[in-house]
């Protein structure tokens, strides 16, 4: 039935889907706590099967984490964003949706400190296990 | 006596420096007997922050670093990063230019494809095949001194165009090595593809779902040896692939032996789509005006393009000065390596090799 098909509007919380186009993609900014719901809905109900990419910006004030989703059915593509706190970023993991999140999530860990909760290994991927900070926030010293 | 044999779990590494890790990869290899129970891959020896160099140089210097990420395959870091520059800033690219990238692009997939060819091969211990794939190689390195002077990196796209035209006498050189490479192409099969050792060590040996395959985010030939015809030259079209008459390549099994033969199957593909440019460029001005202090308008993009090993992304944030603010690297490579775990538990220490060759993984660009 037509009448039951689900929308892209359904899967965010109410009011909350208002996406900015970035060059074709819907970019749409969601709070931290609605990720894992928007994800499983995306995932499952709208068939947003592939988790292309995971990244993290350091904003100064904030620190924002976008999700680039994709749909190799459709070829549909929208992205998330997340702003979290700059001293104590934290996000659920999504490597309960999509499996391929899991490097990523470490490698996101490893440069930029974001804790992905419920992660199964969140520990150090590029750098070695006893580096200190962060080094893709803008306020890292570079050890000489 | 208990007719039960104690057994204990035993913990071996391979690599980091192994030949069949194709590069510093060191897996941590949990054993029962012979079958692995779980396969850990530690990665990072090659990391040099490629990502917080990109924010330390200016637009344009940060090109010649591309090529040392997936070195295997540098025409095509350039391009995906020369791209995404592009639609940043709104660059116009002429249609000469668009061509001759083009041309490039896809004789580097060949390139690479060979190498994969030749190291597979290797792996599972046939020698002679390497030496074949590499003599070929050359013939198209030859083919990128002639136009830009590298052989492994290249620093030849720059935003709005290339940094020189086709030389003199490239177009004849690049057909002869067209119709010589279709002819060994056939030898390859005879020697190696159909050959029963190298089919036996591979057919239904990893095999990894096609819904699995998307779960873990795979890209590339390993995305489409599962049967998932994504490519992104032809589900997102850039540059000019449209204008191109050419398929995706996919296999259905997805086991080693499908990957393989995606790989061989697309440098047939690619070796078509260079001859169709190479009939097609136009003449005409190869303006490229870059100004080695240029700025990009604040703004965002993420652009991706199909390397030789799948999904290449690249992200990058303008503040509108004259450097990137952020510039993430999505790495196919990175992220194939994943999948690997899943794929290789329950298979011999022998087999991971044939399934980490059938994932090509290029480790300068799985570190970054």
């Amino acid at each position: 039935m037509r009448g039951d098909e689900i929308t892209l509007k359904d899967c965010f919380p109410d009011g909350l889907y208002a996406p900015t186009d970035i060059f074709g993609i819907a970019n749409c900014k969601i709070p931290a706590n609605a990720l894992a719901d928007v994800c499983q809905k995306l995932h499952f109900d709208l068939g947003f099967n592939y988790l292309a990419d995971i990244t993290a910006i350091d904003c100064q004030d904030r620190i924002e984490v976008v999700y680039q989703l994709t749909n190799l059915s459709s070829n549909e593509k929208i992205a998330l964003r997340v702003d979290l706190d700059h001293e104590t970023p934290v996000i659920d993991s999504v490597v309960s949706i999509w499996k391929g999140a899991d490097l990523q999530e470490r490698e996101v860990y490893d440069l930029m400190g974001v804790v992905f909760s419920g992660h199964p290994n969140l520990t150090r991927i590029l750098l070695p296990s006893d580096w200190e900070g962060y080094p893709l926030r803008k306020d890292y010293v570079i050890p000489d | 006596m208990s007719s039960q044999i104690k057994t204990d779990l035993i913990e071996i590494n391979m690599g980091p420096q192994h030949p069949s890790t194709h590069g510093v990869l060191r897996l941590d290899v949990t054993l029962d007997g012979e079958v692995v129970v779980d396969c850990k891959p530690d990665v990072g020896y090659l990391h040099r922050g490629v990502e917080k160099l990109a924010e330390m140089r200016s637009w344009v210097q940060f090109i010649p670093i591309t090529d040392r990420l997936d070195y295997l395959a540098s025409m095509l870091n350039n391009a995906a990063y020369v791209g995404a520059v592009e639609k940043l800033g709104q660059i116009e690219v002429p249609e000469r230019a668009e061509y001759i990238r083009v041309i490039m692009m896809e004789l580097q997939r060949v390139a690479s494809h060979l190498v994969f060819f030749g190291t597979m091969a290797l792996d599972l211990g046939a020698t002679t095949p390497f030496l074949y794939a590499f003599r070929e190689r050359e013939d198209v390195l030859d083919l990128f001194e002639m136009v830009c002077g590298g052989r492994l990196t290249y620093n030849y796209f720059r935003p709005g165009g290339v940094s020189r035209d086709l030389p003199a006498g490239f177009y004849e050189k690049c057909k002869a090595y067209i119709k010589k490479q279709r002819e060994k192409l056939s030898e390859y099969d005879d020697l190696f593809t159909n050959n029963q050792i190298f089919i036996a060590r591979t057919r239904d040996v990893g095999v990894i779902s096609a819904a699995d395959a998307i779960n873990y985010s795979l890209s590339g030939p390993s995305l489409r040896g599962s049967g998932v015809a994504y490519d992104v030259r032809a589900a997102d079209p850039y540059s000019i692939y449209d204008r191109f008459d050419w398929q995706v390549v996919t296999r259905e099994i997805g086991d080693s032996l499908s990957r393989f033969l995606v790989r061989v199957d697309e440098i047939k593909q690619s070796l078509s789509i260079v001859e169709q440019a190479l009939e097609a460029v136009p003449e005409g001005e190869l303006k490229c005006r870059t100004l080695p202090r240029m700025k990009l308008p604040e703004g965002q993009i993420y652009y991706h393009i199909e390397s030789a090993r799948g999904d290449l992304g690249v992200y990058i944030v303008s503040d509108g000065g004259e450097k990137p603010y952020r510039l993430k690297w999505r790495a196919p490579s990175f992220i194939n390596l994943g999948a690997l775990n899943s794929m290789v538990k329950g298979w011999k220490v022998a087999d991971v090799v044939a399934i980490l060759g059938s994932l090509d993984v290029v480790l300068g660009e799985v570190d970054r």
